[in-house]
């Protein structure tokens, strides 16, 4: 039985998620949370967000986020893969920085322009 | 070969570059530190003292009555922030009272203008933030607060604008007695001069014993300080001293010339000369006795902590003399309070032992007696504009919370002695001396130092040598996890 | 002469701004100290803002841009790296490179300058001063805008938000983060940045505990944590030494009110800003607050709905003048507190509905919140769970402020006291 505090609201539910019963939740206070158990034990994702290297001197570096959570056990390699990265100005929001990171399918985006 | 070598420019080694530079003498002053004013000088209470606090007859009494007095023109003509605040020396008691006659007479035995004892009416009438236990008080009008880093600094400057070379990060590490003098040995290579002044505070007895064999001792001794945001500022006008007792001498708070408090210090033996932490119970003492004195205080407000390491003579006195031992090697030793105070006076005495060891002393005919610097935070709209338009960077704030600008940086970029590291340029312009603490001015800083000196990031440090800020450009080779 | 001066370009000053103009407003400057605006959203870059005002999760730059981009559209203009460094009921003076020091008159003005961090100093923590001790909000500027590592072993100081994003931001950016050690018995932060900051990448939360110890001559070299007692008194016997290289501290944000200060508008002490009616208007008629600086928010989203609010406040107060007389009533923060906000409701002038925003001062699990007038109980309101680091709001109508007598307190008890 794994047990966990659900994120989504702040009341915060303290959350059990059987794994050997198909990841049943109990403790839920909605179903939202219901949901974010068995994720969260199943297949735990999020999105990443970072920034990479431009070539520029007003502004070294551009935000850049996954347009899409990923697996949590890919997030360090996904910013890893970033390291090599450098754009040029100008750069438009939500332009793809990096396509199907890690082969998650989910891409890195500009989350601003320069 | 050097007329004199100068070791340490802390207040009393900046003094006596100044001194000596009004005349034909060829001087190098050898810092260990990468900056003037690096030891005690940037640690104290940044007070010029009254001067009825030492033993009448003394050294420390005769310098620092004639030092104080030679301070407000040095300070004008100079451009050092000053401020004639006058003290207070608070008794809380009628046991306290007869100590303050004590020191009345031993101020007029010194020779102290205008000293007078007042009633606890008139006490508070002058300083209504005091404690309603106050009984009385030592008023000394002559007093006065000063920037105590920029004191050395302005006389430092103006010595290299006369002539006097300065070497920093040079420590001088052996001293060998040769034919006419001495040889300094040091990283940046030996040097051969005629005579010694050894102004190296805290290491001013191993210095000595370089070349002489040993006279006196240097004890270091911890102070540790608040300093309360401006809010605090006007809490008291004047300096405001403890009536001393058999425990000892109190704790003071005192306005500054940057309108922030200073409160402390206590004592503390230490056998680190190099120790310079806070502590928890130093602290906390200090905050107790320091509402003795003024109840309102709020230490929530506190802005910044430090410790000053005095360096306390086993002598009992300043040690202002040539060397037993070795002729033309002159100590400038155990300079702790009143030395800040003192200093001009203790750099002419070196000068006359200089003159009787034998140095030709032939005045400068065109000798630079004045500096100024622009400070865009005092100034009227009107002044700002005109310096705005021949520069625009004077324009551009990078302090939020003293309100410096970008051209300051600049000027002191282009000063006789230019700013390496973040704290030498917050002691020259005031970047970063705030309530944020150079919180928002510290990456700005750092990017003009990095640009203006060519320097990578990593080499920006914050104040000693290797104390670095940053790591450098996030280096694609490196992966997380590597630690 | 401009009708309005905002001062500050980050989410407050861009709401206001924006308000205004479309409450009818027409000459609107925005007075901002950066060379762009977006204020602090712009080294924001993770996750988690506009769930609440855009229905969507936004970073703080992509926040920041659906206003700057909806500004862009609009004739209000903007002076980027412009210090504003006094303001009176009717002037704002500033100073740049481009224009000098101007005296720029206004017929209202609204505070937006935010907050800043709170630094060693403020919790007087003992040991040597070396480098790699920085506010996370200064490491945040250099790791995100400048693109510069701070440091290789990391512990963080305060478990609140700011703190426990960059424990995650220099985790990913290849550095080791030890420890996150916080003085209270419980976070000051978000859940959700509990798991995705600590949880994801094993980093431990030390609660009731705090830094005793800083080791170093030039660089950082090691800090000492012990735990506190009820009093918050170190407890000897309990010291953990971290050999690490940089102490991050995010103990507390205070509301950057030098130029309100200066203007001789009142303040108060338990917000750290100014006292204002419900409208945001200040002690100074045409002066408003808004955002950070009036106090400190933790969602942007609430941030941009209190400016809103001031923008078109300062719009009717131009267009349809100088407020009139109302009766107020004095909004007293009561036990279980921290701050009410606002401090004076002028019945007369307020919205049918005023939201009063507080904070309460430990945590509730099942909570009431009961609303207090001069002749007893007016109101009560059940909240499931309240902490510290989450700002509150109740709704008053108008007919129940009626009902308090001129004054109501406004307290957190747990349910079943």
């Amino acid at each position: 039985m794994k047990e966990l505090t659900c994120t989504l609201c702040p009341r915060g539910c303290r959350l059990y998620v059987d794994e050997n019963n198909g990841f049943a939740v109990t403790g839920n206070a909605c179903p939202r949370g219901a949901e974010y158990g068995r994720t969260e034990c199943e297949n735990p994702v999020r999105t990443v967000t970072s920034t990479v290297r431009v070539l520029s001197k007003t502004h070294p570096r551009c935000p850049v986020k996954t347009d899409r959570p990923i697996p949590r056990a890919q997030v360090t390699d996904a910013v890893a893969a970033l390291r090599n990265i450098t754009l040029c100005p100008p750069v438009r929001l939500r332009q793809i920085v990096l396509e199907n990171v890690c082969g998650t399918g989910a891409n890195f985006i500009a989350t601003r322009s320069l | 070969m050097l007329d004199v070598a100068i070791i340490g420019c802390g207040i009393t080694g900046a003094a006596a570059a100044y001194e000596l530079s009004k005349y034909e003498l060829k001087i190098a002053v050898f810092e260990r530190e990468n900056d003037v004013a690096e030891g005690t000088t940037k640690a104290n209470s940044a007070i010029l003292h009254a001067g009825y606090d030492p033993k009448p007859g003394t050294l420390m009494a005769k310098t620092n009555v004639e030092g104080v007095r030679l301070a407000g023109e040095i300070c004008r003509e100079l451009d050092v922030p000053y401020k004639k605040t006058g003290a207070l020396v608070v008794a809380f008691s009628d046991e306290d009272l007869p100590t303050l006659q004590k020191l009345y007479d031993r101020g007029l035995q010194n020779g102290v203008p205008g000293l007078e004892l007042l009633s606890a009416e008139q006490t508070h009438g002058l300083e209504p933030g005091l404690s309603a236990r106050v009984a009385g008080a030592l008023y000394a009008p002559t007093a006065a607060v000063v920037n105590p880093w920029e004191y050395a600094l302005a006389m430092a400057e103006t010595a290299v604008r006369n002539g006097v070379g300065m070497l920093f990060s040079c420590g001088v590490t052996g001293i060998n007695r040769i034919k006419g003098g001495f040889e300094l040995i040091t990283p940046m290579g030996r040097f051969q001069t005629k005579t010694v002044v050894n102004a190296a505070g805290l290491f001013a007895d191993e210095v000595h014993e370089m070349a002489c064999e040993k006279e006196f001792t240097i004890t270091p001794n911890k102070g540790e300080y608040y300093i309360l945001d401006k809010e605090e500022g006007s809490r008291v006008s004047r300096v405001i001293f403890q009536c001393p007792t058999e425990k000892g001498k109190g704790v003071l708070v005192s306005p500054t010339v940057h309108g922030v408090l200073i409160v402390g210090p206590d004592a503390q033996k230490t056998d680190s000369k190099d120790d310079l932490s806070s502590t928890a119970g130093g602290l906390a003492y200090v905050a107790e006795k320091a509402l003795l004195s003024v109840p309102g205080l709020d230490f929530s407000k506190s802005i910044r902590n430090f410790s000053g390491l005095r360096s306390a003579p086993d002598t009992g006195d300043f040690i202002i003399a040539e060397s037993k031992t070795a002729a033309g090697f002159i100590n400038l030793a155990g300079i702790k309070s009143p030395g800040l105070s003192a200093a001009p006076a203790i750099a002419k005495m070196a000068a006359k032992l200089l003159k009787e060891a034998g140095l030709a002393f032939v005045p400068k005919k065109n000798f630079i007696n004045k500096r100024s610097v622009v400070r865009i935070a005092g100034l009227s709209p009107k002044e700002i504009n005109k310096l705005v338009k021949a520069n625009p960077a004077y324009g551009r704030v990078v302090c939020r919370c003293e309100t410096v600008t970008e051209g300051e940086i600049l000027d002191a970029l282009r000063g006789p002695i230019p700013p390496r590291t973040l704290d030498a340029v917050k002691r020259r312009c005031g970047a970063g001396l705030g309530r944020c603490q150079g919180g928002f001015c510290g990456p700005r800083v750092l990017d003009i130092l990095s640009r203006e000196l060519e320097l990578p990031p990593e080499e920006v440090f914050l104040d000693r040598d290797g104390s670095y800020i940053v790591l450098g450009d996030n280096r694609p080779e490196r992966r997380p996890g590597d630690a | 002469m401009h009708d309005l001066i905002v001062i500050g370009a980050g989410p407050a000053g861009l709401a206001a701004a924006l308000a205004a103009r479309e409450a009818g407003l027409e000459k609107i400057l925005i007075v901002e100290r950066d060379a762009e605006p977006g204020g602090i959203l712009n080294q924001c870059i993770h996750n988690g803002f506009g769930i609440e005002y855009f229905k969507e999760e936004l970073t703080g730059p992509e926040y920041a841009e659906r206003f700057i981009s909806d500004l862009s559209k609009t004739d209000i203009e903007l002076m980027t790296d412009t210090m504003a460094l006094r303001v009176t009921g009717n002037t704002v003076h500033a100073l740049s490179a481009k224009g000098g020091y101007r005296v720029l008159p206004a017929k209202s003005v609204i505070l937006a300058m935010g907050c800043r961090e709170r630094a060693r100093g403020s919790v007087a923590l003992p040991g040597d001063r070396p480098s790699g001790i920085l506010t996370a909000g200064t490491a945040q500027r250099y790791v995100n805008i400048e693109g510069l590592a701070v440091g290789k072993r990391v512990v963080v100081l305060g478990s609140g938000d700011i703190g426990l994003i960059m424990a995650r931001r220099m985790t990913l950016e290849g550095a080791k983060v030890l420890a996150c050690v916080e003085l209270m018995p419980y976070s000051g932060g978000l859940n959700r940045n509990i798991v995705q900051c600590l949880n994801d990448y094993d980093i431990p939360l030390y609660l009731s505990h705090t830094v005793t110890g800083i080791r170093g001559k030039k660089r950082l070299t090691g800090v000492t944590v012990s735990r506190v007692d009820d009093c918050f008194h170190p407890v000897p016997g309990t010291e953990i030494d971290f050999f690490c290289d940089t102490l991050l501290l995010s103990v507390g944000l205070i509301p950057e009110n030098e130029l309100t200060r200066a203007a001789g508008i009142k303040m108060d002490p338990r917000t750290r800003g100014a006292v204002v009616y419900e409208n945001n208007e200040t002690s100074l008629p045409g002066v408003f607050a808004c955002g950070n600086v009036l106090h400190v928010h933790d969602i942007a989203d609430l941030v941009t709905v209190e400016s809103q609010r001031a923008g078109r406040a300062a719009a009717r107060y131009v267009l349809h003048g100088k407020t009139p007389d109302s009766s107020v009533v004095s909004v007293q923060y009561g036990e279980g507190l921290v701050y009410a906000l606002p401090q004076k409701i002028r019945i007369k002038i307020a919205d049918d509905v005023t939201t009063v925003y507080f904070r309460v001062n430990r945590i509730f699990c099942s909570g009431t919140v009961h609303v207090y007038g001069l002749c007893g109980e007016i109101a009560s309101f059940k909240r499931t769970h309240m902490a510290p680091g989450e700002m509150q709001r109740i709704k008053l109508s108008r007919e129940l402020l009626q009902k308090s007598g001129g004054e109501i307190t406004v307290s957190a008890k747990e349910a079943d006291a």
